[in-house]
């Protein structure tokens, strides 16, 4: 075989599959020349970003990305997703392989400042806990001396289990694990005694159990997780793009915009001078975004607002039985609240 | 009386052996109960097959082929029985084997025939090299076979006429080759008729249709890189024979890299607005499931071979500095585990590229996985050449040929020829191998496994899917070893 | 440098510059510049596009991080450690678990190889074939599925603990081993006399105790050995001179036996058992599933290499050898250990070593069920927690590099002592 041959393969393998972008222009001038959102998800978390049989993307998570991308490219199918570990997720991030990440990733000050990314709100109020058997009779993760903890890796989970048990002079057995599939596994075998990621993790796990009802979460949960979309620092003109898609999925929720209504209520401008402005029916936000005026009407009618989002992912009617709880409107006594769209 | 003999003047007829020593029984005695402790192995061994097979069997014969989910897998087989849920391959056997190759779900057409066809063209695009009792007209029939039944699959009245007609023409090639044997095929060549063109000229362009296949996009382009070389081959032997076969050399690979790097994309942009032929473009993000396993482990050994000859060379060389090069590479690579080079594919490779570059995680995979293969094969051809007989040298030398010539001609067709099977092995272990970068968070095989798991339907299912994937690995590298253990025997024969 | 060494008499003509190309003399010269200045140019290019890029990024390498707190557990740690030591001590630990399952993976494969490696070319057709089955089988499955398929029927088939307080499941060996799917608990020996240990490096993050029970034991039973190899010698030498050997086994076996046992009683050793208290066995030595999982995956894997390894080896070994060692009257086993492995052990090593050097490399492949050796420490959590991936990665690497070259420098030290000696 002609061996020159096959370094033309790898230099048209290189030319084909590879197209070299300039990073001077503007992430958002880089989507739309491209047509396509380059989105970092996870792996697979269930309900969060996972692949169906059609390898299609659904999830929490994943509707981010989607009305991200329908707001800027007008398809909320423009999206590439680019499934990501805890380890690389960062690295993609800041080489501009992914345009945006939203893989439920806590806002630290370290990565805030240290990692140089730019949250750009939050998405999930989360918060780790713990998930126990029934049968255990455990009622308080203060009771866990000495057990076996199953960790999801790769995240601030292991930092803040050390620093809880440490705290509670407790003593305990940590068993790192990369997936949640896989910690799962072990959890059910009792291999491990106390499973501990985001309690959103725990009981979208739990809800797959043959018996969800034999497993409790206890009523600790030990830190603060909030779990939001984030660009690179230094682009803000980006920044501000996914910052207000997020906020314009929650405003919309709380004024009542459905991915049914939004078509007849930005038919004209209405009453409400709000839903005017963020249906692009009055004044001109969406222009100065970078945007057209319809931008906010697009990632509503992608997915629907905030509120469908959830119950269609990860809300009770779902396996994942997740209550509001913290993620509901602040009208409703929960921490959503977007700024005002004027 | 006195003819009576006390010694026996025929032979008795032969009687037949014992039954204990023929048949069924004579085979189990000599070599299962040939003795107390084989008998207790031989028992031992029983018992512990029937366990195994009393553990697993009654799992795998399990009737949920088309459980949609968990729980309904769990409802046909009734609580308390332990069984495999088949539902989840069932499901995901398309997606296991091709990742999220458009499948025409999204949109557009069904492409999965693209990379079918490319792999389908590399077993021809090797028969010759791996496969030589094949004879060149049979190399033929497979070629015109498959590009006939791709011409049928894609259908309309032109794939139609052409598939037909490609079928035809392997059919016919076929019958011919089948109705001459092996004696009368080369008196016919005696007499003149004319041979088919050599396969090897298929084997040379596939690695340009290959990438074409898999990642489409203009056909402008691999043309354009394949004309690198004929522009390099002409400026080679034009320069050299003004001013000298190195200087030759060093011109010719100056002007294909300008080529490649500047011209490349122009020329194929222009042929393109002239006579646009093209595919639709595939991102190689798209690539999962044990087509990026292949996909990877037959870029990087095509790439590694002649990354791995110059190294090898290189090695074996009296330059000094060269040699330390050489040496210096192959056992930094060879010293760290693949997991580590992945590592740098996923984080560090776009730091030491210009700032700007974005190569995508499965390139950088690629890049990385051929400097890995490179390194062994390196080692595999430096056997190869250390195998040759050192008489091979020295007649080259008494031919007066050049370093250059003796390895083209003398040397380097013979290492390699030898170097076969392990070039073969070292694909096994790079196939193998393959399976790390679901680490990185590629969803090769395994990646999609967790993927499919963190899916409500199939969540927690852990042996189906791995038993599936073992069992494609298992068949893939079982044959190719296989292969390779009778290559190797077949060489071994012609060199002793 | 041999064409210039060999170069006795320098043509005294004139220097032309194309004798850079045409002479032989100076042409390998000048190739070698050339590669060296191609060499030098890409590693400034990519040490450039490096400092421009991490400059980008606001990044400055730096190893400073390496001495801060790394603030989470290593379940297995070989030497005392909390969350609040080091990301180096962190590191040391993962080399230590690394370096532990490398060893013990090195010996169960070379055991099982062996074994495996004998058994296929066993005269009984069933077992050959069954050990054929288990090379081709694990030969042709990539490791990492191994990996993952291990540790799963370690969890899956083996009881949790809660199974021992219900009653389902109960210690064996007489209540002394504790087998679950956290792993296998088993005796430690403990000293109720201990002699404390010595602590070396005070505080800083390479300390590690010497524990002086050990160091006691060690020296005692290694001087045995010493005496007893004396009158081993002594009583060659009068079987060369009388040609009758003394019988010695006795007083062998008991200068290493009875001080060894004299100190252990000084030192009152005893065992500690593993104990079911609150959620888990206490007490004993836990080997923890991710190690066992890791070790019996890596060593089988490895093994069904090496047991091919072993087969050609012997069949290597040209019959007339055997058949001439039974005319001597040997007797199979000592055929084997006498004739033919001494001789096919020249064969096997070299590529024994490779072996060796992959199994330590995949152990790397870690991180797929939990164990945290180096890539799971360094190159896991530490590069996650701090976000220095060229620091770590490059650390990780010199490590490895290291360890490779330590164990193919050992191993070719050893095969070139085993080498027939050519004459």
């Amino acid at each position: 075989m002609k061996k020159s041959a096959f370094l033309g393969a790898l230099t048209v393998a290189s030319i084909a599959a590879s197209a070299a972008v300039a990073q001077d222009a503007s992430t958002l001038d880089q989507v739309k020349e491209r047509g396509k959102l380059n989105c970092g998800v996870a792996t697979g978390v269930p309900g969060f970003a996972a692949p169906d049989a059609n390898g299609r993307w659904e999830g929490f998570d994943v509707s981010v990305c989607r009305a991200v991308a329908a707001a800027v490219l007008g398809d909320s199918d423009a999206v590439e997703f680019i499934p990501t570990t805890g380890k690389t997720r960062f690295t993609a991030l800041a080489s501009g392989e992914i345009d945006m990440l939203a893989r439920n990733t806590t806002w630290t000050f370290s990565r805030d400042v240290d990692l140089k990314f730019e949250f750009v709100g939050v998405n999930y109020y989360d918060g780790q806990g713990f998930m126990v058997p029934k049968e255990m009779g455990v009622t308080s993760a203060k009771e866990l001396d000495g057990a076996t903890v199953c960790i999801q890796t790769g995240t601030t989970t292991e930092l803040n289990l050390a620093d809880f048990f440490r705290a509670n002079d407790m003593s305990y057995e940590p068993v790192p694990i990369e997936t949640n599939a896989e910690a799962q596994q072990q959890y059910l075998a009792g291999a491990c005694d106390v499973y501990t990621t985001d309690a959103s993790g725990l009981a979208a796990t739990r809800s797959t159990f043959e018996d969800p009802s034999s497993s409790v979460i206890l009523p600790e949960i030990i830190s603060k997780e909030p779990l939001g979309p984030l660009v690179r620092h230094g682009d803000n003109n980006w920044g501000d793009v996914v910052r207000w898609t997020l906020n314009a999925l929650i405003s919309s929720e709380e004024l009542d915009i459905t991915s049914t209504n939004v078509g007849e209520m930005s038919a004209a401008a209405g009453d409400n001078p709000e839903i005017n402005r963020l249906l692009g029916t009055e004044g001109n936000l969406g222009e100065m975004l970078g945007l057209d005026a319809e931008w906010a009407k697009r990632a509503i009618m992608a997915n629907g607002n905030y509120g469908e989002i959830f119950a269609k992912t990860i809300g009770e009617a779902t396996p994942i039985g997740l209550a509001r709880g913290l993620n509901a409107q602040w009208t409703d006594g929960g921490l959503l609240y977007s700024p005002p769209f004027r | 009386m006195s003819d009576m003999s006390y010694v026996r003047s025929e032979m008795l007829p032969e009687r037949a052996p014992p039954a204990s020593s023929v048949g069924l029984v004579g085979w189990m005695r000599a070599n299962l109960f040939s003795g107390a402790v084989n008998s207790i192995l031989t028992i031992a061994s029983l018992v512990l097959i029937y366990m195994v097979l009393a553990a697993i069997l009654p799992w795998i014969f399990s009737p949920t082929w088309n459980g949609t989910s968990q729980n309904e897998c769990r409802e046909i087989v009734g609580s308390g029985h332990h069984a495999a849920c088949w539902g989840v391959i069932n499901d995901r056997w398309e997606q296991l084997l091709f990742g999220f190759y458009p499948n025409g779900s999204e949109g557009g057409a069904d492409q999965r025939w693209r990379p079918i066809v490319a792999f389908a063209l590399l077993f021809v695009a090797v028969t010759p090299v791996l496969f030589s009792m094949i004879s060149r007209r049979m190399n033929w029939v497979l070629l015109l076979a498959v590009l006939g039944l791709t011409g049928l699959y894609l259908g309309g009245a032109v794939g139609l006429i052409l598939g037909l007609a490609l079928l035809g023409a392997a059919a016919f090639v076929g019958f011919k080759a089948l109705s001459t044997d092996k004696e009368a095929r080369a008196a016919e060549i005696e007499a003149g008729a004319k041979r088919l063109p050599n396969p090897l000229i298929f084997s040379a362009i596939y690695p340009f249709i290959a990438p074409w296949l898999l990642w489409g996009g203009t056909v402008w382009l691999p043309i354009a890189a394949a004309l690198g070389f004929v522009i390099g081959y002409y400026a080679f032997v034009f320069i050299a024979r003004a001013l000298g076969s190195l200087v030759g050399i060093i011109g010719a690979v100056v002007i294909a890299i300008v080529w490649w790097l500047f011209l490349t994309s122009g020329f194929a942009n222009l042929m393109d607005s002239i006579l646009p032929i093209s595919l639709e473009a595939v991102e190689s993000r798209k690539f999962g499931g044990f087509m990026l396993s292949i996909t990877i482990g037959v870029v990087a050994i095509a790439c590694s071979l002649p990354i791995g000859i110059v190294l090898a060379l290189g090695r074996q060389s009296d330059l000094m500095i060269v040699k330390a090069l050489c040496v210096g590479f192959i056992e930094f690579i060879r010293g760290v585990p693949l997991i580590t080079l992945l590592f740098v594919a996923s984080t560090l490779l776009n730091i030491f590229m210009p700032p700007g570059t974005n190569f995508d995680i499965i390139l950088r995979v690629l890049i990385m996985v051929t400097l890995f293969a490179s390194a062994y094969m390196a080692e595999t051809i430096r056997g190869g050449l250390a195998a040759l007989p050192r008489g091979q040298y020295e007649a080259a030398d008494a031919l007066g040929l050049d370093y250059w010539k003796a390895q083209r001609l003398i040397i380097m067709p013979q290492a390699l020829k030898i170097s076969i099977p392990g070039i073969v092995s070292n694909f096994i272990g790079v196939f193998k191998d393959t399976t790390l970068v679901s680490i990185i968070g590629l969803l090769d095989p395994l990646g999609l496994s967790n993927a499919i798991r963190a899916d409500q339907a199939w969540n927690g299912l852990v042996w189906e899917l791995y038993g599936f994937i073992a069992l494609l690995f298992f068949v893939f590298c079982f044959s190719m070893s296989r292969y390779s253990m009778y290559l190797e025997r077949r060489l071994r024969t012609d060199h002793r | 440098m041999y064409h210039m060494t060999s170069m006795t008499d320098p043509h005294q003509g004139q220097f032309r510059l194309s004798m850079l190309l045409y002479d032989s003399r100076y042409r390998s010269m000048t190739i070698q510049i050339i590669a060296l200045i191609g060499f030098l140019i890409l590693v400034f290019w990519l040490l450039s596009n490096t400092a421009q890029n991490l400059a980008d990024l606001g990044k400055q390498p730096s190893f400073g991080f390496m001495s801060e707190p790394a603030g989470y557990d290593i379940n297995q740690r070989l030497l005392e450690y909390t969350s609040q030591d080091t990301h180096l001590r962190a590191s040391l630990m993962g080399l230590l678990n690394t370096l532990l399952v490398a060893a013990m993976g090195c010996i169960a494969a070379t055991f099982i190889g062996v074994f495996v490696g004998i058994l296929r070319l066993s005269p009984n057709w069933i077992v050959s074939r069954l050990a054929a089955v288990y090379v081709e089988l694990f030969r042709n499955v990539p490791v990492l599925l191994w990996i993952v398929f291990t540790m799963a029927i370690l969890i899956e088939t083996l009881p949790a603990p809660s199974a021992f307080r219900k009653g389902e499941a109960a210690m064996s060996l007489w209540d002394t081993v504790a087998v679950t799917n956290r792993g296998i608990y088993i005796p430690e020996p403990l000293f109720s006399n201990s002699l404390g240990n010595i602590h070396l490096f005070g505080q800083s993050s390479l300390r590690f105790d010497i524990s002086l029970d050990l160091l006691a034991i060690a020296f005692v039973f290694l001087g045995g050995l010493f005496i007893s190899r004396i009158i081993k010698r002594r009583a060659d030498v009068t079987q060369e001179a009388t040609g009758e050997r003394p019988t010695t086994w006795y007083w062998r076996l008991g200068v290493v036996v009875v001080p060894t046992t004299i100190v252990l009683t000084l030192l009152g050793l005893h065992l500690g058992y593993p104990e079911l208290k609150g959620f888990n066995f206490k007490g004993g030595t836990h080997m923890r599933n991710s190690l066992i999982a890791l070790w019996l995956a890596l060593s089988i894997y490895t093994g069904a290499f090496i047991a091919e390894i072993v087969r050609a080896g012997i069949l290597a070994v040209s019959k007339g050898q055997s058949e001439a060692a039974g005319a001597l009257g040997l007797r199979s086993n000592r055929i084997m250990s006498l004739v033919i492995l001494p001789q096919a052990l020249r064969v096997i090593i070299p590529p024994l070593i490779s072996n060796y050097l992959n199994l330590t490399k995949n152990s790397s492949l870690a991180i797929a069920v939990g164990y945290m050796d180096i890539t799971g420490t360094l190159g896991g959590i530490t590069m996650n927690q701090t976000g220095r991936e060229l620091e770590t990665v490059l650390m990780l690497m010199a490590v490895y590099l290291v360890i490779s070259l330590t164990i193919s420098g050992v191993m070719n030290w050893y095969n070139e002592s085993v080498k027939l000696k050519e004459r």
